[in-house]
C-alpha cells in the first residue's frame, strides 16, 4: 500500500503574520517558512503507519516554486520514501490542488491520500474534501485517531458535538487535526540520507491541469483592533463595571 | 437566475442555531429567493423551525433513513444534484458545514468562500485569513455557482417570520456510495448552555493544572448560566475534552461576556473571541497577550479571584 502526502509550504506558525501597508497582500519577503503544521501530522501518520507494517510507500508532494523543494526535503528527512514537486510559480485554489493530486493519484494509485486539515496560511480548509469528491471515494475529515484493517479505515474525528467514529473503505482521503500525534524532530543523519532520496519534478502542464481561478482576492486589510481595554484593581470592581454595563 | 440554496444543520431532529446565522448572512446577498434544504431522519421540528425563519421561501426536506447520520459523501451529491436551481449555495462553518460544503464545491467546479464573516454583495465576501491576522477580500465569478460557508459568529440570528414558509418533502436524488459509515458519536455530555450559542462563555487555559483543576471553570460557569470553553494548551494536556476548544481550529465564538482565565491569548485563541462583546481576562501574568484585547483585566491568582467574585454575584 502506499500512502500519498500533500505538504505545503507556508508561513511558520510562529511567525505573527502582517498586511502589506499597501494592501496588496502579506508580508512574506524574509519570513520563516515551514510545512504546514496540519500537513506535518498528517505525514508523521503516514510514517506511523509504514513503520507499523501497513504501508510499504510514503510519498510526499507539494505545489509551488523549487523553494517547496525544501520543504519536501524535510518530508524525506522525516521518513517520506520519495518526493514530487510539481512545480508552480503561482500559488494555485484549492480546487486546483486538488486537481493536482488526482493527476498523482492515477499515476501513483495510493490506497490513503494523507492531507492536513487545513493550511495555515488560507485556512481554507477545503483540498482534502474537493479531492475526495472529484475522486468519487470517501472522505474522513479532522481524524484524531485512524485505525487500518482489511481494507477499510476506522477514523476518529473532531468534530463540533465531540468525537465521531467513521468507517471508510479504502481508497480514502484522510485529513488531520491537530491531536492525532506530535511529529519527531528530523535529526542531522536523517537530513543527510534526505539528499539522496529521489525527488521528481513535475509541471501543472505535465499533468494536464490548469490552474483556472474561480476566485479573486481584491484586498487585503489588517483585522479590526479591539478598543484599550483596563486593568482593574479588585474583583469589586470587575463586578461593578459589568453590572454597570448591564452584563451581569 | 438569482437564487440561494442554504444547507441547514441538524441534531436529532432539532435545527441548529448556525442555520438562522447563516441564512442572516445570505440575506446580505440582496437575493429575495432563499430555499432551506434539511437532511436527515424524523426532521419534522427542524424543518418547521426553518420555515419559521424570516427570509426563507420554501423548507426542501429530506427525511430518509439514509441521512440520518448525514455524511459528506451522501448529502453532496443530493446537493448537487439540485444546484443547478441555484446561483449561491451556503452552509454553516462548523465542523458539517467545513466537512460537506467543500466537496460540494468541488462537484459543482467552484472553489469554496470559507468562513465568510461579511457579505459585501452577491460576489464579494470578506474572511479572515492566517489565523485572523488579515482579511481578505474576495470576489467570485458572476458566471459560476457561488459556495461559501458562513461563520455564524459574524451574524445576529434571523428573526422569526410571522408565518411559516412551506414546507415541500423531497426524496433522494442520488443513490448511497456506500463506502462510508457512520459507527458512533461519543459526546462529552456536558451540561449548560451550548459553547457555540451561548450568551456568557467561561474559558479555561493550562492555568488551571488538571481537570480537577477545571472544576472551579464549571462551579463557575455554572453560577453565571455560562458555557465552558477552553484554550488548545488546556485541551491538548488532557483536562477537558476537544469539543470545548476555543479557537482558530476549534470553536469560533461570539458571546455577550467572555471570561479568559489563566489563558495567555495566543493568536490562535484570540481569533476565536475577537466578536465576542465583552472580554474579561484573568491572568497572573500581567505581560499576557490576552491582555491586549480583554476590556476589563485582572492581574493575579485565579485560585483566589474567581471565589471573590462568585461571592460578588
Amino acid at each position: 500500500m502506499k500512502i500519498l502526502v500533500p505538504i505545503k509550504r507556508v508561513v511558520d506558525y510562529n511567525v505573527r503574520v502582517r498586511v502589506k501597508s499597501d494592501g496588496s497582500g502579506v508580508e512574506t519577503e524574509g519570513v520563516k517558512m515551514s510545512i504546514n503544521p496540519f500537513d506535518e501530522i498528517a505525514l508523521e501518520e503516514a510514517l506511523r503507519i509504514k513503520e507499523a507494517g501497513n504501508a510499504e510507500e510514503v510519498i510526499v508532494c507539494s505545489i509551488g516554486s523549487a523553494d517547496c523543494q525544501q520543504q519536501l526535503r524535510t518530508g524525506l528527512a522525516m521518513g517520506a520514501d520519495r518526493a514530487i514537486h510539481v512545480s508552480s510559480e503561482t500559488d494555485v485554489q484549492p480546487l486546483t490542488a486538488a486537481r493536482v493530486f488526482k493527476a498523482l493519484i492515477d499515476k501513483e494509485n495510493p490506497e490513503i491520500v494523507f492531507l492536513g486539515k487545513q493550511a495555515i496560511d488560507g485556512d481554507n480548509n477545503q483540498t482534502g474534501q474537493m479531492l475526495a469528491a472529484i475522486w468519487g471515494r470517501p472522505q474522513a475529515t479532522f481524524a484524531s485517531k485512524v485505525e487500518l484493517e482489511d481494507g477499510k479505515a476506522t477514523v476518529t474525528r473532531e468534530v463540533d458535538a465531540g468525537l465521531e467514529v467513521l468507517e471508510v473503505d479504502l481508497p480514502a482521503v484522510l485529513t488531520s487535526d491537530l491531536r492525532l500525534n506530535e511529529p519527531r524532530f528530523v535529526k542531522l543523519p536523517d537530513i543527510m540520507k534526505a539528499k539522496r532520496k529521489p525527488l521528481d519534478e513535475v509541471s501543472l502542464d505535465d499533468l494536464g491541469v490548469e490552474a483556472a481561478p474561480t476566485l479573486e482576492a481584491t484586498a487585503f486589510e489588517p483585522p479590526p483592533k479591539r478598543g484599550g481595554g483596563r486593568i482593574l484593581e479588585s474583583a469589586q470592581e470587575l463586578v461593578d463595571e459589568l453590572k454597570n454595563k448591564g452584563l451581569l | 437566475m438569482a437564487r440561494v440554496l442554504i444547507i441547514a444543520q441538524q441534531e436529532d431532529g432539532v435545527l441548529n442555531p448556525a442555520t438562522a446565522k447563516t441564512l442572516q448572512g445570505a440575506l446580505g446577498l440582496g437575493i429575495d429567493d432563499i430555499d432551506i434544504a434539511v437532511f436527515g431522519e424524523n426532521i419534522d421540528a427542524a424543518a418547521e423551525s426553518a420555515a419559521r425563519l424570516e427570509g426563507a421561501t420554501q423548507v426542501l426536506k429530506f427525511d430518509h433513513a439514509e441521512f440520518a447520520h448525514a455524511t459528506a459523501a451522501r448529502i453532496a451529491p443530493e446537493i448537487h444534484a439540485m444546484a443547478g436551481d441555484y446561483s449561491h449555495v451556503f452552509g454553516p462553518s462548523t465542523t458539517f458545514g467545513k466537512d460537506l460544503v467543500p466537496r460540494v464545491a468541488a462537484l459543482i467546479g467552484v472553489n469554496q468562500i470559507s468562513d465568510i464573516q461579511e457579505v459585501i454583495d452577491a460576489y464579494t465576501f470578506k474572511r479572515p485569513i492566517y489565523a485572523g491576522n488579515a482579511i481578505i477580500t474576495v470576489k467570485a465569478a458572476a458566471e459560476h455557482t457561488v459556495v461559501g460557508t458562513i461563520r455564524a459568529a459574524s451574524f445576529s440570528t434571523a428573526a422569526s417570520a410571522d408565518s411559516a414558509s412551506q414546507i415541500e418533502s423531497r426524496n433522494p436524488a442520488t443513490e448511497d456510495p456506500g463506502h462510508t459509515r457512520f459507527v458512533r458519536l461519543e459526546t462529552g455530555g456536558g451540561e449548560g448552555p451550548d459553547l457555540q450559542t451561548a450568551d456568557r462563555v467561561v474559558s479555561g487555559g493550562r492555568a488551571l493544572g488538571s481537570s480537577d483543576g477545571f472544576k472551579v471553570i464549571f462551579d463557575f460557569a455554572g453560577k453565571l448560566g455560562a458555557a465552558v470553553g477552553a484554550s488548545r494548551a488546556a485541551v491538548d494536556a488532557g483536562y477537558v475534552p476537544n469539543e470545548l476548544q476555543v479557537g482558530q481550529t476549534g470553536k469560533i465564538i461570539a458571546p455577550e461576556l467572555y471570561f479568559a482565565v489563566g489563558i495567555s491569548g495566543a493568536i490562535q485563541h484570540l481569533t476565536g473571541i475577537k466578536d465576542a462583546g465583552t472580554i474579561v481576562a484573568i491572568n497572573k501574568d500581567a505581560e499576557a497577550p490576552i491582555f491586549e484585547v480583554a476590556d476589563y483585566g485582572l492581574v493575579g491568582d485565579l485560585w483566589e479571584i474567581l471565589p471573590e467574585i462568585e461571592k460578588l454575584i
